[in-house]
Protein backbone atom coordinates (compact mmCIF):
# COMPACT_ATOMS: atom_id res chain seq x y z
CA UNK A 1 0.00 0.00 0.00
CA UNK A 2 1.47 3.49 -0.65
CA UNK A 3 2.48 5.45 2.15
CA UNK A 4 1.55 8.52 2.84
CA UNK A 5 4.58 11.01 2.70
CA UNK A 6 6.14 13.51 5.25
CA UNK A 7 8.08 16.27 3.24
CA UNK A 8 10.29 18.89 5.27
CA UNK A 9 9.86 22.18 3.60
CA UNK A 10 13.37 24.00 3.22
CA UNK A 11 13.15 27.98 2.82
CA UNK A 12 16.17 29.18 0.81
CA UNK A 13 17.51 32.70 0.67
CA UNK A 14 20.74 33.39 -2.05
CA UNK A 15 21.41 29.91 -1.36
CA UNK A 16 21.30 29.80 2.50
CA UNK A 17 18.48 27.91 4.68
CA UNK A 18 17.28 30.87 6.33
CA UNK A 19 14.56 29.29 8.74
CA UNK A 20 16.28 28.53 11.95
CA UNK A 21 17.96 24.85 11.78
CA UNK A 22 18.53 23.35 14.70
CA UNK A 23 20.09 20.06 14.05
CA UNK A 24 22.68 18.71 16.95
CA UNK A 25 26.33 18.99 15.56
CA UNK A 26 25.50 20.60 12.39
CA UNK A 27 28.50 22.07 10.87
CA UNK A 28 27.05 24.75 8.89
CA UNK A 29 23.22 25.38 10.11
CA UNK A 30 22.70 27.27 6.68
CA UNK A 31 23.93 24.86 4.28
CA UNK A 32 21.15 23.32 2.09
CA UNK A 33 23.23 20.08 1.28
CA UNK A 34 23.80 19.16 4.88
CA UNK A 35 20.61 20.03 5.77
CA UNK A 36 18.62 18.12 3.17
CA UNK A 37 20.61 14.81 4.08
CA UNK A 38 19.81 14.98 7.61
CA UNK A 39 16.18 14.71 6.66
CA UNK A 40 16.80 12.26 4.58
CA UNK A 41 18.97 10.01 6.87
CA UNK A 42 15.60 10.79 9.56
CA UNK A 43 13.49 9.24 6.70
CA UNK A 44 12.11 12.12 4.97
CA UNK A 45 10.20 11.18 2.10
CA UNK A 46 10.83 13.96 -0.14
CA UNK A 47 12.15 17.55 0.17
CA UNK A 48 10.53 20.83 -0.77
CA UNK A 49 12.95 23.98 -1.20
CA UNK A 50 10.93 27.22 -1.40
CA UNK A 51 13.44 29.56 -3.11
CA UNK A 52 12.46 33.25 -1.65
CA UNK A 53 15.72 35.02 -3.28
CA UNK A 54 14.09 38.41 -4.15
CA UNK A 55 17.50 39.36 -6.25
CA UNK A 56 17.14 38.52 -9.52
CA UNK A 57 21.18 38.64 -9.61
CA UNK A 58 21.24 35.63 -7.33
CA UNK A 59 18.50 33.59 -8.53
CA UNK A 60 21.09 31.13 -10.30
CA UNK A 61 22.08 30.17 -7.02
CA UNK A 62 19.13 27.89 -6.35
CA UNK A 63 20.32 25.76 -9.20
CA UNK A 64 24.02 25.17 -7.89
CA UNK A 65 22.05 24.00 -4.81
CA UNK A 66 19.83 21.69 -6.05
CA UNK A 67 22.82 20.23 -8.74
CA UNK A 68 24.51 19.70 -5.16
CA UNK A 69 22.32 18.42 -2.91
CA UNK A 70 21.08 16.00 -5.92
CA UNK A 71 24.25 14.40 -6.12
CA UNK A 72 23.97 13.39 -2.53
CA UNK A 73 20.97 12.87 -1.52
CA UNK A 74 19.04 9.86 -3.43
CA UNK A 75 15.33 10.64 -2.43
CA UNK A 76 12.89 12.93 -4.45
CA UNK A 77 12.98 16.27 -4.40
CA UNK A 78 10.95 19.72 -5.44
CA UNK A 79 11.34 23.36 -5.78
CA UNK A 80 9.30 26.10 -5.79
CA UNK A 81 9.49 29.85 -6.18
CA UNK A 82 10.34 32.34 -8.83
CA UNK A 83 9.21 30.14 -11.57
CA UNK A 84 8.09 32.34 -14.26
CA UNK A 85 8.70 30.38 -17.64
CA UNK A 86 8.42 26.68 -19.38
CA UNK A 87 12.60 27.25 -19.57
CA UNK A 88 13.06 28.41 -15.68
CA UNK A 89 11.38 24.41 -15.31
CA UNK A 90 13.87 22.87 -17.80
CA UNK A 91 16.66 24.56 -16.03
CA UNK A 92 15.80 23.12 -12.25
CA UNK A 93 14.62 19.84 -13.39
CA UNK A 94 17.78 19.66 -15.32
CA UNK A 95 19.77 20.85 -12.18
CA UNK A 96 18.44 17.77 -10.37
CA UNK A 97 14.85 18.69 -9.04
CA UNK A 98 12.51 15.94 -9.44
CA UNK A 99 9.37 18.17 -9.55
CA UNK A 100 8.77 22.20 -9.66
CA UNK A 101 6.01 23.93 -8.11
CA UNK A 102 4.35 27.00 -9.59
CA UNK A 103 1.98 29.58 -7.66
CA UNK A 104 1.47 32.83 -8.74
CA UNK A 105 2.93 32.61 -12.34
CA UNK A 106 0.41 29.73 -13.15
CA UNK A 107 -2.62 32.00 -11.55
CA UNK A 108 -1.29 34.51 -13.72
CA UNK A 109 -1.10 32.52 -16.80
CA UNK A 110 -2.21 28.95 -16.57
CA UNK A 111 -1.15 28.04 -19.93
CA UNK A 112 2.04 28.24 -18.36
CA UNK A 113 0.65 24.69 -16.42
CA UNK A 114 -0.04 22.99 -20.02
CA UNK A 115 2.83 24.16 -21.47
CA UNK A 116 5.42 23.04 -18.70
CA UNK A 117 3.69 19.24 -18.47
CA UNK A 118 3.51 19.00 -22.47
CA UNK A 119 7.17 20.08 -21.99
CA UNK A 120 8.01 17.90 -19.27
CA UNK A 121 5.34 15.60 -18.45
CA UNK A 122 2.79 15.83 -15.75
CA UNK A 123 4.30 14.08 -13.08
CA UNK A 124 6.73 17.08 -12.62
CA UNK A 125 4.33 19.56 -12.52
CA UNK A 126 3.08 20.53 -8.81
CA UNK A 127 1.01 23.50 -8.54
CA UNK A 128 1.15 25.47 -5.40
CA UNK A 129 -2.74 27.12 -4.15
CA UNK A 130 -2.81 29.39 -1.03
CA UNK A 131 -5.81 29.16 0.19
CA UNK A 132 -8.09 31.51 2.76
CA UNK A 133 -11.34 31.19 4.31
CA UNK A 134 -13.57 33.65 2.78
CA UNK A 135 -16.78 31.99 3.98
CA UNK A 136 -18.54 28.95 5.77
CA UNK A 137 -17.38 26.16 3.41
CA UNK A 138 -15.67 28.76 0.78
CA UNK A 139 -11.90 29.47 0.10
CA UNK A 140 -10.48 31.46 -2.42
CA UNK A 141 -6.92 31.82 -3.65
CA UNK A 142 -4.47 34.23 -2.66
CA UNK A 143 -1.34 35.57 -3.76
CA UNK A 144 1.39 37.87 -2.28
CA UNK A 145 1.82 35.69 0.58
CA UNK A 146 -1.77 36.10 1.33
CA UNK A 147 -2.35 39.66 0.80
CA UNK A 148 -4.13 39.62 -2.70
CA UNK A 149 -7.60 37.83 -3.41
CA UNK A 150 -7.18 37.14 -7.55
CA UNK A 151 -10.73 35.98 -7.20
CA UNK A 152 -10.58 32.26 -7.52
CA UNK A 153 -12.70 29.53 -6.15
CA UNK A 154 -10.07 27.13 -4.66
CA UNK A 155 -12.27 24.04 -5.39
CA UNK A 156 -12.45 25.24 -9.34
CA UNK A 157 -8.84 26.09 -9.23
CA UNK A 158 -7.82 22.90 -8.67
CA UNK A 159 -9.79 20.84 -10.49
CA UNK A 160 -8.93 23.46 -13.45
CA UNK A 161 -4.93 22.67 -12.65
CA UNK A 162 -5.61 19.28 -12.87
CA UNK A 163 -7.43 19.52 -15.92
CA UNK A 164 -4.13 21.60 -17.57
CA UNK A 165 -1.85 19.05 -16.28
CA UNK A 166 -0.28 19.57 -12.73
CA UNK A 167 0.61 16.13 -11.23
CA UNK A 168 0.17 17.59 -7.40
CA UNK A 169 -1.22 20.26 -5.51
CA UNK A 170 0.12 21.45 -2.66
CA UNK A 171 -2.05 23.21 -0.42
CA UNK A 172 -1.45 25.80 1.99
CA UNK A 173 -3.89 27.15 4.18
CA UNK A 174 -3.00 31.07 4.73
CA UNK A 175 -5.94 30.98 7.17
CA UNK A 176 -3.29 28.43 9.78
CA UNK A 177 0.04 28.86 8.02
CA UNK A 178 2.54 29.92 10.62
CA UNK A 179 -0.80 29.45 13.71
CA UNK A 180 0.29 25.96 14.82
CA UNK A 181 -2.88 25.12 15.11
CA UNK A 182 -2.84 23.04 12.71
CA UNK A 183 -4.24 22.09 8.90
CA UNK A 184 -7.62 23.19 7.61
CA UNK A 185 -8.80 20.17 7.70
CA UNK A 186 -12.39 21.07 6.02
CA UNK A 187 -10.37 23.03 2.96
CA UNK A 188 -7.68 20.10 2.69
CA UNK A 189 -10.50 17.33 2.27
CA UNK A 190 -12.61 19.51 0.12
CA UNK A 191 -9.29 19.80 -2.47
CA UNK A 192 -8.85 16.47 -2.10
CA UNK A 193 -11.76 14.44 -3.23
CA UNK A 194 -12.38 17.52 -5.51
CA UNK A 195 -9.47 16.30 -7.30
CA UNK A 196 -7.64 12.68 -9.08
CA UNK A 197 -4.48 13.95 -8.57
CA UNK A 198 -2.20 13.72 -4.99
CA UNK A 199 -2.86 16.81 -2.61
CA UNK A 200 -0.11 17.43 -0.20
CA UNK A 201 -1.50 19.28 3.32
CA UNK A 202 0.41 22.48 4.22
CA UNK A 203 -0.06 25.37 6.64
CA UNK A 204 -0.77 25.33 10.80
CA UNK A 205 1.36 22.12 11.64
CA UNK A 206 2.22 22.71 15.41
CA UNK A 207 2.07 18.73 16.52
CA UNK A 208 2.67 15.18 15.03
CA UNK A 209 -1.01 14.90 15.60
CA UNK A 210 -1.64 17.41 13.58
CA UNK A 211 0.40 15.84 10.58
CA UNK A 212 -1.91 12.40 11.30
CA UNK A 213 -5.16 14.82 11.10
CA UNK A 214 -3.90 15.84 7.78
CA UNK A 215 -3.90 12.33 6.55
CA UNK A 216 -6.80 10.77 8.05
CA UNK A 217 -9.12 13.54 8.38
CA UNK A 218 -7.98 15.82 5.65
CA UNK A 219 -7.14 12.45 3.49
CA UNK A 220 -4.17 14.34 1.65
CA UNK A 221 -1.64 12.19 0.07
CA UNK A 222 1.32 14.02 1.87
CA UNK A 223 1.77 16.73 4.62
CA UNK A 224 4.46 19.57 4.66
CA UNK A 225 6.16 20.85 7.30
CA UNK A 226 8.76 23.30 7.77
CA UNK A 227 8.86 24.77 11.54
CA UNK A 228 8.64 21.64 13.61
CA UNK A 229 11.40 19.76 11.95
CA UNK A 230 13.77 22.70 11.53
CA UNK A 231 13.46 23.87 15.32
CA UNK A 232 14.21 20.29 16.31
CA UNK A 233 10.78 19.82 18.44
CA UNK A 234 10.45 16.33 16.30
CA UNK A 235 12.48 14.24 13.74
CA UNK A 236 10.65 12.96 10.81
CA UNK A 237 11.49 9.77 12.25
CA UNK A 238 9.55 10.07 15.09
CA UNK A 239 6.40 12.25 13.49
CA UNK A 240 6.12 8.66 10.99
CA UNK A 241 6.54 6.35 14.17
CA UNK A 242 3.55 8.35 15.31
CA UNK A 243 1.81 8.25 12.56
CA UNK A 244 2.32 4.64 11.93
CA UNK A 245 0.41 4.41 15.93
CA UNK A 246 -2.36 6.04 14.16
CA UNK A 247 -2.98 3.75 11.82
CA UNK A 248 -1.42 5.34 8.96
CA UNK A 249 0.65 3.43 6.46
CA UNK A 250 4.39 5.29 6.30
CA UNK A 251 7.61 4.14 5.41
CA UNK A 252 9.90 3.84 8.19
CA UNK B 1 38.08 -5.15 -12.37
CA UNK B 2 39.16 -3.32 -15.43
CA UNK B 3 38.21 -0.46 -16.89
CA UNK B 4 35.82 -2.24 -19.48
CA UNK B 5 33.90 -4.00 -17.32
CA UNK B 6 32.77 -0.69 -15.34
CA UNK B 7 31.37 1.39 -18.45
CA UNK B 8 28.03 2.41 -18.28
CA UNK B 9 26.09 4.52 -20.62
CA UNK B 10 22.36 6.07 -19.50
CA UNK B 11 20.51 6.75 -22.53
CA UNK B 12 19.83 9.88 -23.40
CA UNK B 13 16.30 10.89 -25.54
CA UNK B 14 15.49 14.02 -24.13
CA UNK B 15 13.19 12.73 -21.75
CA UNK B 16 13.40 12.43 -17.82
CA UNK B 17 16.34 13.33 -14.91
CA UNK B 18 18.76 11.49 -16.46
CA UNK B 19 21.70 13.49 -14.34
CA UNK B 20 19.58 11.50 -11.23
CA UNK B 21 20.27 8.22 -12.63
CA UNK B 22 24.03 9.27 -13.31
CA UNK B 23 24.53 11.01 -10.58
CA UNK B 24 22.88 7.65 -8.36
CA UNK B 25 25.25 5.42 -10.22
CA UNK B 26 28.36 7.41 -9.71
CA UNK B 27 27.97 6.83 -6.37
CA UNK B 28 27.78 3.31 -5.85
CA UNK B 29 30.54 2.62 -8.36
CA UNK B 30 32.45 5.82 -7.88
CA UNK B 31 35.51 3.94 -10.52
CA UNK B 32 33.15 3.26 -13.25
CA UNK B 33 32.53 5.24 -15.86
CA UNK B 34 29.27 6.59 -16.08
CA UNK B 35 28.46 8.13 -19.48
CA UNK B 36 24.88 10.16 -20.14
CA UNK B 37 24.84 9.58 -23.96
CA UNK B 38 22.58 9.93 -27.45
CA UNK B 39 25.36 8.43 -29.15
CA UNK B 40 24.57 5.23 -30.61
CA UNK B 41 28.55 3.82 -30.95
CA UNK B 42 28.69 4.89 -27.36
CA UNK B 43 25.94 3.12 -26.13
CA UNK B 44 27.10 0.30 -28.36
CA UNK B 45 30.63 -0.05 -27.25
CA UNK B 46 29.11 0.40 -23.51
CA UNK B 47 29.45 -2.69 -21.08
CA UNK B 48 25.95 -2.12 -19.63
CA UNK B 49 23.00 0.22 -20.93
CA UNK B 50 20.07 2.09 -18.51
CA UNK B 51 17.54 3.26 -19.93
CA UNK B 52 15.99 5.39 -17.68
CA UNK B 53 12.82 7.37 -19.15
CA UNK B 54 9.88 9.69 -17.79
CA UNK B 55 7.14 11.79 -18.92
CA UNK B 56 4.97 10.50 -21.56
CA UNK B 57 5.61 7.79 -23.47
CA UNK B 58 4.61 8.71 -27.29
CA UNK B 59 7.28 11.38 -26.37
CA UNK B 60 9.89 8.93 -25.12
CA UNK B 61 9.40 6.92 -28.33
CA UNK B 62 9.39 9.52 -30.62
CA UNK B 63 12.67 10.78 -29.29
CA UNK B 64 13.81 7.57 -29.02
CA UNK B 65 13.49 7.18 -32.98
CA UNK B 66 14.20 10.40 -34.29
CA UNK B 67 17.45 10.11 -32.37
CA UNK B 68 18.29 7.09 -33.79
CA UNK B 69 18.58 5.41 -30.87
CA UNK B 70 16.56 2.67 -31.35
CA UNK B 71 18.79 -0.01 -32.87
CA UNK B 72 20.77 0.91 -30.22
CA UNK B 73 18.63 -0.02 -27.21
CA UNK B 74 17.27 -2.91 -28.92
CA UNK B 75 20.56 -4.48 -29.52
CA UNK B 76 21.72 -3.11 -25.82
CA UNK B 77 18.67 -5.30 -24.87
CA UNK B 78 19.48 -8.39 -26.67
CA UNK B 79 23.04 -8.72 -25.72
CA UNK B 80 24.27 -6.70 -22.32
CA UNK B 81 23.19 -5.85 -18.61
CA UNK B 82 20.29 -3.59 -19.18
CA UNK B 83 18.61 -1.37 -16.70
CA UNK B 84 14.66 0.16 -17.58
CA UNK B 85 13.68 2.98 -15.37
CA UNK B 86 10.07 3.80 -15.56
CA UNK B 87 9.26 4.49 -19.05
CA UNK B 88 12.63 2.54 -19.86
CA UNK B 89 10.47 -0.65 -18.47
CA UNK B 90 7.28 0.42 -20.30
CA UNK B 91 8.95 1.01 -24.43
CA UNK B 92 10.14 -2.67 -23.44
CA UNK B 93 6.64 -3.75 -24.07
CA UNK B 94 4.00 -3.45 -27.17
CA UNK B 95 0.91 -1.74 -26.85
CA UNK B 96 0.81 1.90 -24.79
CA UNK B 97 -2.55 3.29 -24.25
CA UNK B 98 -1.27 6.16 -23.87
CA UNK B 99 -1.10 8.02 -26.93
CA UNK B 100 -1.88 4.86 -28.86
CA UNK B 101 1.51 3.91 -30.03
CA UNK B 102 3.90 0.90 -29.80
CA UNK B 103 6.60 -0.01 -27.75
CA UNK B 104 10.05 -1.69 -28.44
CA UNK B 105 8.12 -5.16 -28.35
CA UNK B 106 11.37 -6.97 -26.60
CA UNK B 107 8.62 -8.65 -24.02
CA UNK B 108 5.21 -8.94 -24.89
CA UNK B 109 2.00 -7.25 -23.06
CA UNK B 110 0.40 -3.97 -22.91
CA UNK B 111 0.66 -0.68 -20.61
CA UNK B 112 -2.44 0.29 -19.92
CA UNK B 113 -3.61 3.17 -17.39
CA UNK B 114 -4.80 2.80 -13.89
CA UNK B 115 -8.22 2.24 -14.15
CA UNK B 116 -10.45 4.38 -12.45
CA UNK B 117 -13.01 2.67 -10.94
CA UNK B 118 -10.33 1.04 -8.96
CA UNK B 119 -9.40 3.59 -7.51
CA UNK B 120 -12.39 4.58 -5.28
CA UNK B 121 -12.23 2.73 -1.78
CA UNK B 122 -15.23 1.76 0.45
CA UNK B 123 -15.14 4.67 2.61
CA UNK B 124 -15.36 6.93 -0.92
CA UNK B 125 -12.21 8.24 -0.67
CA UNK B 126 -9.74 8.06 -4.02
CA UNK B 127 -6.24 6.49 -4.77
CA UNK B 128 -4.58 9.59 -6.63
CA UNK B 129 -3.40 8.61 -9.77
CA UNK B 130 -0.32 9.31 -10.55
CA UNK B 131 0.92 6.36 -8.15
CA UNK B 132 2.85 8.96 -6.33
CA UNK B 133 5.21 7.85 -3.75
CA UNK B 134 7.00 4.73 -1.54
CA UNK B 135 5.20 1.80 -2.71
CA UNK B 136 6.12 -1.74 -1.34
CA UNK B 137 7.38 -4.00 -4.00
CA UNK B 138 6.70 -7.83 -3.38
CA UNK B 139 9.69 -9.91 -4.57
CA UNK B 140 8.12 -13.03 -7.22
CA UNK B 141 9.12 -16.36 -5.74
CA UNK B 142 10.31 -17.27 -9.01
CA UNK B 143 13.41 -14.47 -9.04
CA UNK B 144 13.54 -13.66 -5.55
CA UNK B 145 17.05 -14.78 -5.37
CA UNK B 146 17.55 -12.62 -8.49
CA UNK B 147 20.89 -11.06 -7.81
CA UNK B 148 19.52 -7.31 -8.47
CA UNK B 149 17.27 -8.21 -5.77
CA UNK B 150 20.42 -9.21 -3.93
CA UNK B 151 20.14 -7.39 -0.02
CA UNK B 152 16.89 -5.70 -1.12
CA UNK B 153 14.23 -7.36 1.38
CA UNK B 154 10.75 -8.53 -0.02
CA UNK B 155 8.31 -5.85 0.52
CA UNK B 156 11.13 -2.70 0.62
CA UNK B 157 9.16 0.11 -0.35
CA UNK B 158 10.43 2.11 -3.14
CA UNK B 159 9.46 5.37 -4.85
CA UNK B 160 7.27 5.74 -7.60
CA UNK B 161 5.67 8.12 -10.34
CA UNK B 162 3.27 6.87 -12.88
CA UNK B 163 0.28 6.88 -14.16
CA UNK B 164 0.52 3.99 -16.54
CA UNK B 165 1.83 0.29 -15.71
CA UNK B 166 3.15 -2.70 -17.56
CA UNK B 167 1.12 -5.96 -17.66
CA UNK B 168 3.13 -8.95 -19.39
CA UNK B 169 1.49 -11.66 -21.20
CA UNK B 170 4.29 -14.04 -19.66
CA UNK B 171 3.90 -13.95 -16.33
CA UNK B 172 7.51 -15.49 -15.90
CA UNK B 173 9.11 -12.55 -16.35
CA UNK B 174 7.56 -10.69 -13.52
CA UNK B 175 9.96 -9.98 -10.84
CA UNK B 176 8.00 -7.77 -8.78
CA UNK B 177 4.65 -6.73 -7.83
CA UNK B 178 3.37 -3.65 -6.20
CA UNK B 179 -0.36 -2.55 -5.95
CA UNK B 180 -1.90 0.50 -5.90
CA UNK B 181 -6.10 0.00 -6.42
CA UNK B 182 -5.35 -3.10 -8.50
CA UNK B 183 -1.53 -5.06 -8.18
CA UNK B 184 0.33 -4.29 -11.51
CA UNK B 185 4.17 -5.86 -12.17
CA UNK B 186 6.57 -3.30 -11.30
CA UNK B 187 9.71 -5.55 -11.95
CA UNK B 188 10.54 -7.60 -14.44
CA UNK B 189 13.27 -9.84 -15.09
CA UNK B 190 14.31 -11.62 -18.45
CA UNK B 191 17.80 -13.00 -19.31
CA UNK B 192 20.27 -9.28 -19.12
CA UNK B 193 17.26 -7.63 -18.87
CA UNK B 194 16.23 -5.91 -15.60
CA UNK B 195 13.36 -3.48 -15.56
CA UNK B 196 11.78 -1.11 -12.57
CA UNK B 197 8.86 0.94 -12.25
CA UNK B 198 9.87 2.58 -9.43
CA UNK B 199 12.68 5.21 -9.41
CA UNK B 200 16.17 3.59 -7.80
CA UNK B 201 18.10 6.93 -8.31
CA UNK B 202 15.38 8.54 -5.83
CA UNK B 203 14.62 5.63 -3.87
CA UNK B 204 17.30 6.11 -0.71
CA UNK B 205 19.48 3.26 0.67
CA UNK B 206 17.20 0.58 -1.25
CA UNK B 207 17.53 2.13 -4.53
CA UNK B 208 20.60 2.40 -4.38
CA UNK B 209 21.75 -1.09 -3.09
CA UNK B 210 19.57 -2.10 -6.39
CA UNK B 211 22.04 -0.01 -8.47
CA UNK B 212 25.15 -1.10 -7.12
CA UNK B 213 23.75 -4.47 -7.94
CA UNK B 214 23.03 -3.61 -11.51
CA UNK B 215 26.43 -2.60 -11.91
CA UNK B 216 27.89 -5.76 -10.27
CA UNK B 217 25.59 -8.08 -12.25
CA UNK B 218 27.31 -11.06 -14.56
CA UNK B 219 23.75 -12.06 -15.86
Amino acid sequence: MLAKRIIPCLDVNAGRVVKGVNFVALRDAGDPVEIARRYDVQGADEITFLDITASSDERDIILHIIEAVASQVFIPLTVGGGVRAVTDVRRLLNAGADKVSMNTAAVNNPQLVADAAAKVGTQCIVVAIDAKQTSPGKWEVFTHGGRKNVGLDVIDWARQVQLLGAGEILLTSMDRDGTKSGFDLALTRAVADAVTIPVIASGGVGSLAHLADGVTQGRADAVLAASIFHYGEYTVREAKEYMRQQGVEVRL
Amino acid sequence: MNTMAMSVAVVDYGMGNLRSVAKAIEHVAPHASVRVTADAAEIAAANRVVVPGQGAMPDCMRELNERHLRDAVMRAAAEKPFLGICVGLQMLFGHAEEGDVMGLEVLAGRVPRFPQAAMVMPDGSRLKVPHMGWNQVRQSEAHRSHPLWDGIADETRFYFVHSYYVEPQDAVCIAGETTHGITFTSAIARENIFAVQFHPEKSAQAGLRLLENFMRWQP
